[in-house]
Order: C-alpha cells, then sequence, then structure tokens
C-alpha cells in the first residue's frame, strides 16, 4: 500500500529531533529568564514596590497643626486656637496648575470649576474690579486691576503675594459643604476641604501689636526656611507669624502638620480614607505679661490721650520691664486693632480703611518702632557721662541765670540766639541733684557743652556718645520682637552721612536721580520713574534715617548739636523700651544693661514640660562709680516724690520710693517751634528698685505723642501701672501738671 | 474508506471512548488550569462579568476543543486554499466596520466581538502548513522560503494595517516555525533572520531617519521604551513607560504571596492598564504574588512541553507542522506578554494565552489545544494500529 506523502510514519529525524531541543532550549531559557525576574521583583524588591503602590493610590492632604497658645505669666491665654472648617485651593493642583509664572495668562482656564465652587459656597460669580500686585519685578511693584469673580481673584492675589500657601476660600463652612466637596474629587481638583485653625484672643484687643499676626508663608520666607530661618520645619501651605511674638517663636508655635490619606484611583476619584497622620500641636510660649498690668497700661494710656487729645495727642507707648532681669511685665502701643479682624482674610480695602495711616498705623508697635527724641529723659545720661568724664562733679554748684548762650550767642540779639529753661524758668545754684530734681535744662545745656569733643579727632562724638552708646542708644536691645528700631544717636559721622543723602536728594543726583513716587529711587532711569524724587527711608549703620529731603542742613558738627543731644532734643531718637534698659541700668547696683523679653519658657501643652528657657544674658555690665550714681538716683528720686520735683504731684504720695524723670521732647519744625505750635511728645521714665520692695522691681516708660508736659500726660499712666503693679489697683487718674521739658 | 479490517474492528461509540482516553490528559490539564487561573484573576480583581463570560467562552472552547479530537486533523490539508482565503478574508472585512479605539480588529456580531486576527492565526497555520508539506520535497529550493513566507506576511501586512503590529508579529513567527519545522537549512534560516535584522532597522532608525513613519507613533514608542527599561524613562510624560512602571509596581507588590483579592489596588483602581486582558499578569502577580506566578508559569511550561512532545509524536509531517505552528504562536503570545509586563521585553499588545479575558483568543487557543490533541489522538491510534499491525 502506498500511502499519501504525509500519511507516513512519523517522521523522527535527527534534524527535528535537533530543532526540537533547540525550541526547547529557548523555552527553558525564557522561563528562566522570567522566574528570575519575578524573583527580583517580587522577593528581592517587593518591599519597594509596595511603597510605590501606596503612593500611587494616596494623596496627602495636609492639614496644619493647633498653633501654640501665647500664656500670660500666670498661664491665662492670651492668643488661642480654634478650628474652623474651612475650604481652600491648593493653586498646584488645579486642572491647570497655577504657578507664580503663569497665574495671570491661566487663571481663567479653570473659570467652570470656580464657577461651579462658587455656586457650592454661596459666594458671588459676577465679576469684579480685582486689584492685586506683583512685587519683585525689575520695575518694582506693579498693580493690576481684572476684572474677575470672586474665587479666582482670591487665588490671584494669594499667588501674586509670592505665597505658597494654600488659598483659603471660605471658612466656617457647614459639614454638609464640606463632605460634599471632599468625596467629589474628581469634581474638584485642586479644592482641599479640611479643618484650619484661626487665631482667637481671648483678651481682645490687649497686646495686638505685641502677639502679632499670621500670614501665608512667602516664597521668600520658605526659601529662607531652608538657610535655617525664623520658620524652621513650616510646610508650604502653613500659615507663620508675621509679625510680633507670632513671627519670632514661630518655629515652636506651629507645630507639625499632620496628614488626611485619601485613597483615589488612577481617575484621582475618591475611593475611601487611609490612615491618617495626626498633626502634632505646636508649643505654647509662657511670657512675662501681667494681664492685669497690661490691661491698666493699655487703659491708662488711653486716657491720656483722650485728656490731651486737645492738643493733639494721638498715640503713645509704654513699657514696664523687671530692670534686673529684663522680663517685659507690660508693653502696650496706641491706636491699637481688633486682631480678630486679621485672623480671616480682609479685603485690601478694609485693611486700607482700618489699618493704615488714617487710623494712626494701628500695626505698629510704638514701644519699639517708633523712635523719637526723648527729651530731658536723656539727662540721666549726660549726667553720668559728665560724672564719669570729669567734666563736672556731683555738689560743683552751677549757676543757673535761665540761659544758656555759646560762644558768639547773645540773649540780646535779636533774635535771641540763646537757649532757655521750659517757661523761662531761672533756677539760681544748683547742684547735680537739684537740676535732676527740677529738670534744669540750662544746667544740662552746660555739661553738653562741656562733653563736647572735636569732631575732626572723635567722628563718633565724645564721652557722652559713648556712654549713650554703652547705656543702649542708638542700638537695638535685642528684644524678642521682629523689627525692632535702633532709633538713632547724633554723632559728626552721622551728620556727614545724612548731609550726603541731602545733597543727592537736593539735587535728584546719585542714588535720588529718579523715583517711582511711592518713595523708592533709583540711580538709573526706569519704566515708571522720573526725575524730582522724594527722600525715602534710608538705613545708615542700622540706624533709619526717617523719609523726606530736609534732613540736614549742614554738614558739620557744633556744639550746639552735643547740647541738644544732652537734653535729648534735636537727632536723638529713641524708643520707649530702649529708655526702659536706660533706667534699668541705673535702677540695677550692678550696672546691668538687661536684654529685655517677653518669652519666658517655650512648654509643651501636653505635659507641661518646659523645653527651653528663655533667660538672656545682659547685654554688658556699666561700671559707674557708685557716688555718682548715689547722685543721679537722688536726683531721680527727688524729682519724682520731693517738693519741686518735675512729677512730684503725681509721684509724691506714692508709699514706695519712685525714682522717675519726665520729659518734654519737641517735635516739630523750625517754625511750629518758634511759633509755640509745636507738638511736644510727653515722656516718662521711673522706677522702684528691687531694695526697695518685697515684690519684683519695675521700670515704667511712657511715651504720649503730642501728648505736651510729660508730667502731665506719661507720668499718670506709670503712676496708675505703679499702682497696679504693687497693690493690685490702678486707683484714681491722677493728672500732674509741672511744665518740664 | 478502507475497508481494513483491522480498522474496522472497534464500534463508533467505543472508538469515540478510546478515542478521549488517547487525548494527552497532561495538555488538557493545562488548559483548563489555566483556564481556571484566568477565572479565579478575574474575578479576584473585581471583574466579574468578565471572569463569568470568560468561563463562559472557555467552557465553549472546552467543547469544541473535544469535538475537534475526534476528527483527524489530516482531512483539514484538502481544505488549505479555503481556510488560506477565508482568513484574508476575514482580516480585510473587518475594514468595513467602524474602528474601535483606533483599531479595526472585530467584527460585531450579536453578543460577541470577533476579532478576525485571532482565527487567522489558526487559519495561517493549518493552511501555510499543508502548503509546506507540499514543497517538502523541495527543500533545498529558495522559492520554499520565500513562499511559506509571503503566504505569512500577506496576511499580516493586513493586521498591521488594523493597528495590531503584535498578532502580524504571531503571524510572521508562524511562519518561520513551519519553515523552521520543515527543516529549511540553517544557512537559509540564517539569510531569514538577517532579512528581519535588516527590515527592524529599516523600520526603526533608517525610514524614520528619512521621514517615513511605517509604523504608528505609539508602535514604535513601544519598542523603544523597551530598549530605555522604565527606570530610565519618565512615566508622568511618556504613557507606554507609564504603563510598564504601573505594571512593575502591581507585580512587585504582590511579593511571595500576593495582596489578595482584597488588598489589591493598583488594577481595581484603574492604575493598570487593559488589566482583563494585556496586562492581566500584573493583576495576578499582584494579587497572587509570586506564588501565584509560579503556578501559571508551571503550567504554561507544561504546555509548552506538551505542545513540543505531541509535535514530536505527530504521525505525519502536517501534524508536525500544525504542531510547530501552535507551540510558537504559544511561545511568543507567552514570553512576549508575560516578559512585557515584567519589563523585560517591548510592549507589543500580544494577549496572554488563555488568561487574557477575550471570547476570540480563548476559542481560538482551545481550539488549537484541540487541534494538538487529535495530533495525539492520531499519533498514539497510528502506533497502536502498527503494534497490532506488527503483532498480527
Amino acid at each position: 500500500m502506498i500511502e499519501p506523502l504525509d500519511q507516513r510514519t512519523p517522521p523522527m529525524t535527527p534534524q527535528l529531533a535537533l530543532r526540537v531541543a533547540v525550541i526547547g532550549g529557548v523555552a527553558l531559557v525564557l522561563f528562566a529568564l522570567i522566574f528570575f525576574r519575578l524573583w527580583f521583583l517580587q522577593v528581592l524588591s517587593g518591599s519597594d514596590y509596595v511603597a510605590a503602590a501606596q503612593t500611587n493610590i494616596t494623596r496627602p492632604i495636609a492639614f496644619a497643626a493647633e498653633r501654640g497658645e501665647i500664656l500670660s505669666s500666670n498661664g491665662t491665654a492670651l492668643v488661642t486656637s480654634t478650628p474652623v472648617p474651612a475650604v481652600e485651593i491648593a493653586p498646584p493642583d488645579l486642572p491647570t496648575p497655577l504657578t507664580s509664572e503663569n497665574f495671570q495668562a491661566s487663571i481663567s482656564s479653570d473659570a467652570g470649576l470656580f464657577h461651579r465652587l462658587a455656586k457650592v459656597l454661596e459666594m458671588s460669580t459676577k465679576p469684579q474690579k480685582c486689584k492685586y500686585t506683583v512685587y519683585g519685578g525689575v520695575n518694582g511693584p506693579v498693580s493690576y486691576y481684572p476684572k474677575l469673580a470672586k474665587i479666582p481673584c482670591l487665588v490671584t492675589q494669594s499667588i501674586a503675594n509670592e505665597a505658597y500657601a494654600n488659598v483659603t476660600i471660605k471658612t466656617d463652612v457647614s459639614t454638609d459643604v464640606q463632605d460634599y466637596l471632599a468625596e467629589r474629587q474628581v469634581d474638584f481638583p485642586g479644592v482641599i476641604s479640611q479643618d484650619t485653625y484661626q487665631r482667637t484672643y481671648p483678651e481682645g484687643p490687649l497686646g495686638a501689636q505685641m502677639f502679632g499676626t499670621l500670614g501665608p508663608i512667602t516664597l521668600a520666607e520658605f526659601d529662607s526656611e531652608k538657610k535655617g530661618g525664623v520658620f524652621k520645619g513650616a510646610a508650604e501651605t502653613d500659615m507663620v507669624g508675621q509679625t510680633g511674638l507670632e513671627y519670632e517663636y514661630d518655629q515652636y508655635l506651629l507645630g507639625t502638620d499632620g496628614a488626611d490619606r485619601v485613597k483615589v484611583n488612577a481617575d484621582n476619584e475618591f475611593e475611601g480614607y487611609g490612615k491618617t497622620k495626626a498633626a502634632v500641636a505646636g508649643d505654647n510660649l509662657e511670657t512675662s505679661i501681667d494681664v492685669q498690668l497690661q490691661r491698666v497700661g493699655e487703659r491708662a494710656l488711653a486716657k491720656s490721650i483722650e485728656l490731651n487729645a486737645g492738643k493733639g495727642a494721638d498715640g503713645g507707648a509704654f513699657v514696664a520691664i523687671d530692670p534686673e532681669n529684663g522680663q517685659i511685665y507690660a508693653m502696650g502701643s496706641n491706636p491699637t486693632y481688633e486682631p480678630r479682624l486679621l485672623a480671616h482674610p480682609i479685603t485690601q480695602k478694609t485693611y486700607n480703611k482700618d489699618f493704615r495711616d488714617n487710623k494712626g498705623k494701628p500695626l505698629v508697635n510704638r514701644a519699639i518702632q517708633t523712635p523719637l527724641p526723648d527729651g530731658s529723659t536723656f539727662k540721666v545720661i549726660t549726667a553720668t557721662a559728665a560724672l564719669e568724664s570729669g567734666v563736672w562733679t556731683a555738689m560743683e554748684p552751677f549757676y543757673d541765670n535761665g540761659q544758656f548762650c555759646g560762644p558768639g550767642e547773645s540773649s540780646t540779639a535779636v533774635p535771641d540766639t540763646c537757649l532757655h529753661n521750659s517757661g523761662d524758668a531761672s533756677y539760681g545754684e544748683v547742684d547735680l541733684q537739684r537740676a535732676i530734681q527740677v529738670s534744669d535744662d540750662v544746667y544740662f545745656y552746660h555739661l553738653g557743652y562741656l562733653l563736647n569733643a572735636d569732631p575732626s579727632t572723635h567722628p563718633n562724638g565724645g564721652a557722652l556718645q559713648s556712654w549713650a552708646r554703652q547705656f543702649g542708644i542708638g542700638e537695638p536691645t535685642g528684644v524678642d520682637l521682629p523689627s525692632e528700631s535702633s532709633g538713632t544717636l547724633p554723632t559728626p559721622k552721622l551728620f556727614v552721612a545724612l548731609y550726603k543723602e541731602e545733597r543727592e536728594c537736593d539735587t535728584a543726583s546719585g542714588e535720588y536721580s529718579y523715583t517711582n513716587g511711592q518713595g523708592e529711587v533709583s540711580s538709573k532711569d526706569l519704566p515708571g520713574y522720573h526725575r524730582s524724587p522724594t527722600h525715602p527711608v534710608k538705613i545708615f549703620e542700622d540706624q533709619i534715617i526717617s523719609g523726606g529731603c530736609g534732613i540736614a542742613s549742614t554738614p558739620a558738627w557744633g556744639y550746639g548739636d552735643n547740647v541738644n543731644t544732652a537734653v535729648g532734643q534735636g537727632d536723638v531718637q529713641v524708643t520707649p523700651l530702649q529708655l526702659a534698659v536706660v533706667y534699668s541700668a541705673l535702677a540695677n547696683s550692678n550696672g546691668a544693661v538687661v536684654t529685655p523679653h517677653i518669652g519666658e519658657s517655650i512648654v509643651q501643652p501636653s505635659n507641661g514640660e518646659v523645653l527651653r528657657k528663655i533667660d538672656p544674658a545682659p547685654k554688658r555690665y556699666l561700671h559707674i562709680n557708685p557716688n555718682y550714681r548715689d547722685s543721679i538716683l537722688a536726683g531721680l528720686h527727688a524729682a519724682a516724690q520731693q517738693q519741686g520735683g518735675t512729677s512730684d504731684d503725681v509721684m509724691g504720695n506714692f508709699p514706695l520710693p519712685v525714682y522717675g524723670k519726665t520729659g518734654t521732647a519737641q517735635e516739630g519744625t523750625a517754625e511750629q517751634i518758634a511759633t509755640n505750635t509745636e507738638s511736644d511728645t510727653a515722656w516718662y521714665a521711673c522706677f522702684v528698685p528691687a531694695s526697695a520692695t518685697v515684690k519684683r522691681p519695675i521700670v515704667i516708660v511712657v511715651s504720649v505723642e503730642k501728648g505736651g508736659f510729660g508730667d502731665v500726660a506719661a507720668a499718670p499712666v506709670a503712676r496708675e501701672m505703679l499702682s497696679q503693679w504693687f497693690y493690685g489697683k490702678p486707683g484714681a487718674y491722677k493728672t500732674g501738671s509741672s511744665p518740664d521739658t | 474508506m478502507s475497508t481494513s479490517p483491522i480498522q474496522r474492528s472497534e464500534e463508533p461509540a467505543v472508538q469515540m471512548r478510546t478515542q478521549l482516553l488517547r487525548i494527552d490528559p497532561l495538555l488538557l490539564l493545562a488548559a483548563v488550569g489555566l483556564s481556571l487561573c484566568s477565572f479565579v484573576t478575574l474575578r479576584g480583581a473585581g471583574f466579574h462579568s468578565y471572569a463569568d463570560k470568560q468561563a463562559l467562552y472557555c467552557a465553549f472552547g472546552l467543547l469544541l476543543a473535544l469535538l475537534i479530537t475526534r476528527f483527524d486533523y489530516t482531512v483539514l490539508r484538502e481544505y488549505r486554499y479555503v481556510f488560506y482565503g477565508l482568513g484574508i478574508l476575514l482580516n480585510l472585512a473587518v475594514f468595513a466596520f467602524p474602528s474601535i479605539k483606533g483599531a479595526h480588529s472585530w467584527i460585531p456580531l450579536p453578543g460577541f466581538q470577533f476579532e478576525s486576527s485571532e482565527f487567522g492565526k489558526l487559519l495561517l497555520i493549518v493552511s501555510a502548513s499543508a502548503f509546506a508539506v507540499e514543497r517538502s520535497r523541495r527543500l533545498s529550493e529558495r522559492r520554499t522560503l520565500a513562499r511559506v513566507m509571503l503566504l505569512a506576511l500577506l496576511p499580516a501586512m493586513l493586521v498591521m494595517a488594523q493597528s495590531n503590529l503584535g498578532t502580524a508579529l504571531v503571524y510572521v513567527t508562524i511562519g518561520c516555525a513551519i519553515l523552521f519545522f520543515l527543516g529549511t537549512g540553517w544557512r537559509q534560516l540564517a539569510a531569514l533572520a538577517l532579512l528581519f535584522a535588516v527590515a527592524a532597522v529599516i523600520v526603526l532608525v533608517g525610514a524614520p531617519a528619512l521621514g517615513f513613519h511605517l509604523l504608528h507613533g505609539y508602535q514604535q514608542q513601544r519598542l523603544t521604551t523597551f530598549i530605555n527599561p522604565p527606570s530610565s524613562c519618565n512615566p508622568s510624560t511618556d504613557p507606554i513607560c507609564y504603563q510598564l512602571h504601573e505594571s512593575l509596581i502591581a507585580i512587585g507588590s504582590g511579593q511571595k504571596t500576593g495582596l489578595g483579592a482584597a488588598g489589591a489596588t493598583q488594577a481595581a483602581y484603574g492604575f493598570l492598564p487593559v488589566p482583563q486582558s494585556d496586562f492581566i499578569f500584573a493583576v495576578l502577580g499582584e494579587t497572587y504574588g509570586f506564588a501565584g506566578a509560579a503556578v501559571v508559569i508551571s503550567l504554561y511550561a507544561l504546555l509548552i512541553w506538551r505542545s513540543l512532545v505531541i509535535l514530536t509524536m505527530a504521525k505525519n509531517l502536517f501534524g508536525t507542522l500544525v504542531a510547530g505552528g501552535v507551540l510558537a504562536t504559544f511561545m511568543f503570545q507567552i514570553f512576549l506578554n508575560i516578559g512585557m509586563t515584567i519589563g523585560i521585553m517591548p510592549v507589543a499588545g500580544v494577549t496572554l494565552p488563555l488568561l487574557s479575558y477575550g471570547g476570540s483568543s480563548v476559542i481560538v487557543t482551545f481550539l488549537a489545544i484541540g487541534l494538538l490533541e487529535s495530533i495525539h489522538v492520531q499519533a498514539s491510534m497510528a502506533s497502536s494500529g502498527k503494534a497490532r499491525v506488527l503483532i498480527v
């Protein structure tokens, strides 16, 4: 039987066997490859892929930790945090991610999303003028006014402000709305619905400037944080302290953000909740603030300003510190503001209306940020310099005939070129104690004259400037608050620098060639800039030289400048806190120039454990001859509590020994001073030393701008505070009448 | 019909039973085992409707396979022109229907998407094997090689035009495998390999450089992404890279014993591309871990081993070539698909036989299994017949 070709028995030739073996071998090798690869993937590196899978399906939604509280000296809360439900937008997570580069062009890309969100939140969808300002360009800040609905406007303003942070769209939303949004992530990408903490202020406006404000962290702040700045540990989305203690102690108060982990699928749709990373609440800041004293101080200051409003009184400040260790018991600034208004996002309009110049700049902490000539309160420094340098002795008599005329000056000239006592008084023969008691200007003019050093050999001034510097004039006290002013100490060198600025300003040359009309100047002709500039704020050797052309008329330093300085007039500028440190140094028998501080300790809220003690060392110790110091203290005591003393009518009957000095600093243009229409800053600086009381000693400094005489406007505030401090009640408000300068 | 008393010695019912007894139980075990794995994997990933349909397809496919074992596959040789023509026709017909996801691969039947190119594979195996058998005496002629390759290339081009590069490559592989088992000389095979290498270089490098894009952008990308493994590509901008990346995450996170149906997320949450089909091995790896993958791979090893054995036992050259074609199809798809999911092969878009969800694929695979079983039954009947002849 002949079978067809393919019907024969299996053609298992050696050739086929070889080929089958080849294929079998290939299959074996491939299977081995797959096995090894799987072993590597699943057994050797499986845990890495488990982590990657978790990353795939979880979206952390950071939520802010509860910010630590700021506590008073007896532990009551001054600033605290309460949770409020909020809806936020994370600009980088929007369908069209917004950055500081593209937001102006791309803000409308997600108009539909913003519109839907506005409907859910019952917010306005009507486009309205939306002002925002872009900073940091080569041409300076530029403002834009596009028409935008509420939500895109908020987002735009936030990004323009270089804020990294999530944009809070609405707070106090209902939990229904929160849940609705949380479960519709796919419809509302980039919208975050979570609780946020808001600052609350149990004491209302009390100490507002001292505690400070919060704001979203800016790009610059976030970058500085990486270099170990004050915002250590802050996340890109955090609210951080911008001013005051909130700024200074941000890294402690902030806490560590927690995160909700939401499970999502590949389309970013909500699938469920994952494990939550708990937030770690910020630590509490215990301060040395005495609430009662703070309250009495603020009330008394406000009362003084009100009583002296007729003279134009419109602001002031006080500080009360422990002279021995620098603890600040109270620090107030008037006008003040309601800090709760700034705990919510506010509009530029509201801000302009309530927080700017027209309301007396309530955000400014005048106790540390407004340096002013301190008038006669400066005389203690002059006295120290005179005694220590030997130009005068404590008992050496001086005949005060009511005028001080320098070389070539005459009281008979028209106009009179001599200087006179306040109220044209003449005190006859006086020694140092008497001169301080009655605040004899002529006496101190004379000392200023004697203390003047040759400007060509002493560009930094003579003994007066040297002692002023040792007392801390012209340098920050180092208080634990940001943006502290250094004040100004006049020296020949400063005059030369001021005059150079003046010349450039007057001739519109150098840096002052061009201005944009907003106080910013440039040496180059930039777009938006023009000639005829105004003088801006300029910093010279850490001292702020305030704005406006006309800051100096001559580069030459004359004895008259030293005479002015000796009585705290002219170019001397001192903050109330600096003055408190000066009087502390006198109150301390060891001459300690303390570093004032509000913070006492950082405390863990859960168990009260003290994490950090805040106890800065004194900056230096003054070595004043004890005899000289006794003479000065005797003068201060006589001034406060002896017949004829400048503040005897206010302090005289206070049961404890008070050492106090009034000051009335002439403020105003030469023309105003000539016509007696100038506004004087009222000052009072006093202390009750440790030796006189079983309670803690206290130094109090009060300033009232345009308040008139120190005894009239400032001393009564100090008296109220002393009463409160030592006897627990302010007592009746006692106004003085001494016309001291 | 032959009237040999030896062949007529058994009654049809008995013959049917013995035929069933003569099938290769291990091959059947592999096929049924893989079908079960597919069902379990699809259920585990939460694709219940896919799993149920897949079970239905498997059952239907199994029935067809058992039916085929009753027939002598050799008769198929007679219909080689019909089969080849049918293959071409089916692959042309898809162009008359709207494309799905940019690919003309399906003919929509009521309740079933008929994938022509899948059936084309089997039609090509049978018809090309039949043609090859005819030319088995002129093996040394280059024309033999050229004709068989042309037979494979013609439908391969059609499939490529359907935007289905992976299946087109399967067709080419079938052609090569038939030539290989036909006994084509090594030198000719080497020349063929060189030709393919040159063609690949031209398609992937030469032509795009001159401005001719013979492959779709994504096809080119798939092949080059393999060359640049996922660690060196960016999953957030490169979709192919993303697929590989997600596949590796799914498989790797399965670890030794898998995350279980409740713990697996990458497939359930939609991170894996086409998890029920092309990337089902990643689903398996995530859900059942190395252990599950090992079971499936062992079953595939069994499948390939039995195919090789059946290839060697075939009673005639036609059987050898058909078995070779089926074997090559299996090997190509298994290694390419699994290799793709674990990042050692390019993303070519072929299904994993019996594991991937898909009616056409499953039924065609079972038909192929049926053919293998038929070869086995015929071989064992022939050998036992021979034995009896020898005894008698």
